[in-house]
């Protein structure tokens, strides 16, 4: 590296004085990474703010903030506050279950093989999300379902007649969990890896319990790494429409599924309202990654 | 030790059971069609359809496109700061997580409102360019992934000593990216371009939303209005993705593990 730039500053020296040489250079310097930028500008960062801004405009584009203050009308407010149950609870439930399988298969004296495959299976069970999972659950846990029908069949449990149905709030957080806990897995199993055997050593040279080791040890190292996935996880099942959609149709109103008919049929009557909705999920998802980031950069300094 | 590797079993018994029950029993459901016998039928039925394959195909062609848009920005992005501006690696990294902040259905709305037929960039004013906006759409989705990808083989190779030799020879910077960096970087690039045909074929909202005949809302329509033919559907869908990421599994062992020098 040091050799290629003296070289070239020996030959800028040489043809011209260094100012102009960088004032030559520069529009190439850029040119590796325009078509990079010039995406993200057009494509990612401008209909962002187009939206973001447009909630801050009446139909006029006169500055307003009624757009925002609607947000708090009462259907608006129920379709965030399940959204972030549902999140919340899938984040939770996923998170939780992923660090206690994770754990099983680092730490728990599985053989290989187990390890290797609830890997694989966790990459490819991650990405199952969407319309096909949701058919997947109700062909499980729909009325007709197989695990309602042996249940029903085996045990007597009626789940359905016990208050439970596929088309609600737990429904969807049960079916959410299917791709919460593999990312969990996915993300997590690198950071109880980076673990290291010396400082179990050390405990139990200074003479400290496995559960001391656990509570004093592990769970401060993970717990960065922990909380900072799990805020990952709210934020992955917050924006999710697909699956809920295709499990719920309508039935069960979460913001993207207010946002998907707004969009569709301006449903609130005013289209400004979409933008407002749109720019409160980006709140959201921007809060909790502004966590996750904090999070992340804490758990580096101890797994590298 | 003992009660440790107990629990751990209870654990992992516990979580295949969740995760295979959902699996059987779309498998079950799905042959169920005929009255009374276990059949295919449903299976026949969906592969038959014509629609099936039209939005099959539509969405194939559509992930294709993806993947070389996303290798055309990424790759030359991500070679140029590994080479020239290391100082841009983070505002780069954070633009590529930007898609994970912003959820699909706002991006794409941000895209409809903006390149509405009446806007200076009529991406919606006719079939064509709607289609270009939705495989933009995808590459936007799966930019994060591709430019991990990327940025992952990279690390791998010595992306300067390679550049100097080539230039050495009289090579551009055309001939350096697409037969000197990217051959060196193609395992890791086909590892993105797995993840994002993962990602596009199913894709719904952003299909729906640009009324785009693609597989993902062909899905949904399948699901509102029959019994047994979703059930087959997802078990297809599953295939495709376990097939996608075994692809990537086996790919990832031809890949070099490290540098003969970091840069």
């Amino acid at each position: 590296m040091t050799d290629l730039s003296l070289s070239n500053k020996a030959i800028a020296g040489k043809t011209a004085p260094p100012s102009e040489a960088r004032a030559l250079r520069l529009p190439t310097q850029w040119i590796g990474v325009a078509p990079f930028f010039i995406f993200a500008v057009m494509f990612l960062i401008l209909p962002t703010l187009y939206l973001m801004l447009g909630a801050f405009q009446n139909e006029a584009g006169e500055f307003t903030l009624e757009n925002i203050a609607a947000l708090s009308e009462p259907n608006i407010v129920a379709a965030y506050w399940i959204s972030i149950k549902v999140s919340l609870a899938s984040a939770l439930i996923g998170a939780f279950a992923g660090l206690a399988i994770a754990i099983a298969i680092v730490r728990g004296g599985l053989p290989d093989w187990i390890r290797s495959a609830t890997l694989t299976f966790s990459g490819v069970a991650s990405n199952f999300a969407g319309v096909p999972l949701a058919f997947a659950f109700l062909a499980t846990l729909g009325r007709l379902g197989l695990a309602t029908v042996l249940l029903n069949t085996l045990f007597g449990l009626n789940i359905y007649a016990h208050g439970f149905n596929i088309l609600s709030f737990w429904g969807l957080t049960l079916t959410y969990v299917y791709f919460q806990i593999p990312l969990m897995v996915v993300i997590i199993v690198p950071a109880i890896d980076g673990l290291k055997k010396e400082w179990g050593e050390a405990a139990a040279t200074l003479g400290a319990t496995t559960a001391q080791y656990w509570r004093m040890v592990v769970i401060p190292v993970i717990w960065p790494s922990f909380l900072g996935t799990v805020i990952l996880l709210f934020a992955n099942a917050f924006g999710a429409i697909a699956t809920a959609y295709a499990l719920t149709g309508s039935s069960l109103n979460i913001v993207p599924i207010l946002l998907y008919a707004q969009i569709r049929g301006d449903v609130l009557h005013n289209a400004h309202l979409g933008y407002a909705i749109a720019f409160g999920m980006i709140v959201i998802t921007g809060l909790a990654n502004v966590f996750y980031i904090w999070f992340r950069t804490r758990s580096e300094r101890w797994l590298k | 030790m003992k009660t440790g590797r107990f629990w751990a079993w209870v654990v992992f018994v516990l979580g295949a059971a969740y995760f295979f029950i959902p699996l059987i029993a779309t498998v079950e459901f799905s042959m169920r069609m005929r009255r009374g016998a276990y059949s295919f039928d449903a299976y026949q039925i969906v592969l038959g359809d014509a629609r099936f394959q039209a939005t099959f195909m539509y969405s194939v062609f559509a992930a294709i496109f993806t993947i070389i848009l996303g290798i055309l920005i990424v790759v030359p992005a991500a070679y140029w700061i590994r080479l020239r501006l290391p100082q841009l690696r983070p505002i780069v990294e954070f633009i590529t997580l930007l898609p994970l902040v912003i959820p699909a259905i706002v991006i794409v709305f941000g895209y409809i409102r903006m390149y509405g037929s009446n806007s200076p960039l009529p991406f919606l004013a006719n079939d064509t360019a709607t289609n270009a906006l939705l495989v933009i759409g995808y590459a936007t989705l799966s930019l994060p992934y591709m430019y991990r990808a990327v940025d992952t083989g990279l690390r791998t190779i010595d992306v300067r000593t390679l550049t100097e030799a080539a230039q050495i020879l009289g090579a551009g910077w055309g001939t350096i990216i697409s037969r000197v960096i990217l051959p060196n970087v193609l395992i890791a690039v086909l590892s993105g371009a797995f993840l994002t045909f993962a990602i596009v074929i199913g894709e719904f909202t952003m299909a729906s939303l640009l009324n785009r005949p693609a597989f993902g809302p062909y899905l949904q329509n399948i699901g509102a209005n029959r019994a047994y033919e979703p059930a087959a559907l997802a078990i297809i869908a599953f295939a495709i993705t376990w097939g996608c990421m075994s692809l990537i599994q086996i790919l990832s062992r031809f890949a070099p593990k490290s540098a003969n020098r970091p840069n």
